[in-house]
């Protein structure tokens, strides 16, 4: 069972519901955190990161001696990221997609493909019973967010474990690319106008990608009802309320689960696990 | 010599186009003659990414050894770096006065890009 947690909005407490979530279950679990731009689960599950990894993509290198500035390659290349001037070929690595177009365009095999590296993906084990960690991280500079997310999933639990992806905000190539193939997205919204707006998108693109999908509402008791209103329009579980309340708040602030402050909330974070299971493929679900 | 200039327009009596890769037009116009050959920029002015890059390879395959224009950015500076075109930047006016005062050696050749990079 791969499960994703997802938002739109930035801040809604994705992070805080995948670490509690994870901690909660009487199961082995991985937790992963797809958020590779300001990967912040690790501050919560204090992880001890046991191996490094790069993240390499290919990109072009031209040999000149064979080019005919015939152009295919920049033609076929949608980000623009080959020029082929009247006697040379620039390229611009910043802006490869990694595609390998041009290299299977070219009709003089002048194109090779050289390695770039794009970010790290780390993994260790989380000091609580049955719990391995993953995160990446995206090198400064770099843009290319995808690759190192498919990267930190390849590192997913076996068949019959739990995974749970720490997805990034919005709704782009980089949220697509953590929720993709998973088999349940929890949608962590706030219940204010602005979470409301860009919940609306994030139900938009789980329903095109036809993921079983429900909401957990936190912050819950500030700002209005529309959130409710809509998510009953919608036909959309509400699995789980989580109060707007100084206590949890301030938990987080310290780093800390709420369920190591508030003990019955790792019941109330199991019954959402249940939920879950209920409402996506139920053979996915560990017995 | 061939020279190419930015424009919002398709004749000499157009204004230069401040911008490079996004510019309306890039005009390519004889030193001597004052023949002009138009290149229609439009694809490349709503361009995802990579304006500047594709415009630079324009300029190149019309076989322009200058580049006169408002702003050009780093991955079209070297772009023309690497085909061999001078550029001088800063440049405003009409194409003509600016064919002018290039002839008349008052523009001075850049040796780095004038604007960031856009994302």
């Amino acid at each position: 069972m791969i499960i994703s947690i997802a938002s739109g909005k930035g801040g809604t407490g994705k992070t805080t519901v995948a670490a509690n979530l994870a901690a909660s279950l009487n199961q082995p679990v991985t937790v992963l955190d797809c958020d590779v731009e300001e990967p912040n689960l690790h501050l919560f599950l204090h992880p001890e990161i046991q191996s490094r990894e790069k993240v390499i993509a290919p990109v072009p290198e031209i040999d000149l001696d064979r080019c005919t500035f015939c152009k295919k390659c920049m033609d076929i290349c949608r980000f623009n990221a080959i020029a082929v001037t009247a006697n040379t070929v620039v390229t611009f690595p910043e802006l490869c997609h990694s595609c390998g177009g041009c290299t299977v365009i070219c009709p003089e095999n002048a194109v090779t493909e050289k390695e770039r590296i794009l970010g790290t993906v780390e993994t260790g084990t989380v000091p609580l019973p049955d719990m391995n960690f993953g995160q990446g991280l995206l090198d400064i500079g770099q843009v290319m967010v995808p690759p190192v997310i498919r990267q930190v999933k390849s590192h997913r639990a076996p068949d019959q474990g739990i995974t749970l992806i720490d997805a990034p905000p919005g709704t782009s190539c980089p949220v697509i690319a953590a929720m993709k193939d998973t088999d349940f997205v929890i949608l962590v919204t706030e219940p204010t106008p602005f979470g409301l707006n860009d919940l609306k998108l994030a139900v938009e693109t789980v329903r095109l990608l036809n993921i079983p999908h429900g909401l957990i509402i936190n912050r819950a008791g500030m700002g209005d009802d529309a959130v409710y209103a809509y998510a009953k329009d919608k036909n959309l579980p509400v699995l789980m309320e989580i109060p707007y309340d100084k206590a949890i708040a301030q938990a987080y602030s310290k780093g800390d689960l709420i369920i190591s402050q508030q003990e019955d909330y790792k019941e109330k974070f199991q019954t959402l696990y249940k939920k879950i299971c209920f409402l996506a493929d139920s053979e996915k679900c560990a017995p | 010599m061939k020279i190419a200039i930015t424009a919002t327009g398709t004749d000499l009596s157009a204004d230069v186009d401040p911008r490079f890769g996004r510019a309306s037009y890039i005009l390519v116009v004889d030193s001597e003659t004052l023949d002009v050959e138009v290149i229609d920029n439009a694809a490349n002015k709503d361009a995802f990414k990579g304006a500047g890059i594709q415009a630079a390879a324009a300029v190149s395959e019309k076989g322009a050894q200058v580049l006169l224009t408002g702003f050009c950015g780093p991955n079209a500076f070297k772009t023309l770096d690497a085909a061999n075109i001078k550029v001088a930047n800063d440049v405003s006016g009409t194409v003509q006065s600016a064919v002018e005062r290039f002839k008349a050696g008052e523009y001075t050749f850049s040796s780095a890009a004038n604007t960031e990079g856009h994302w």
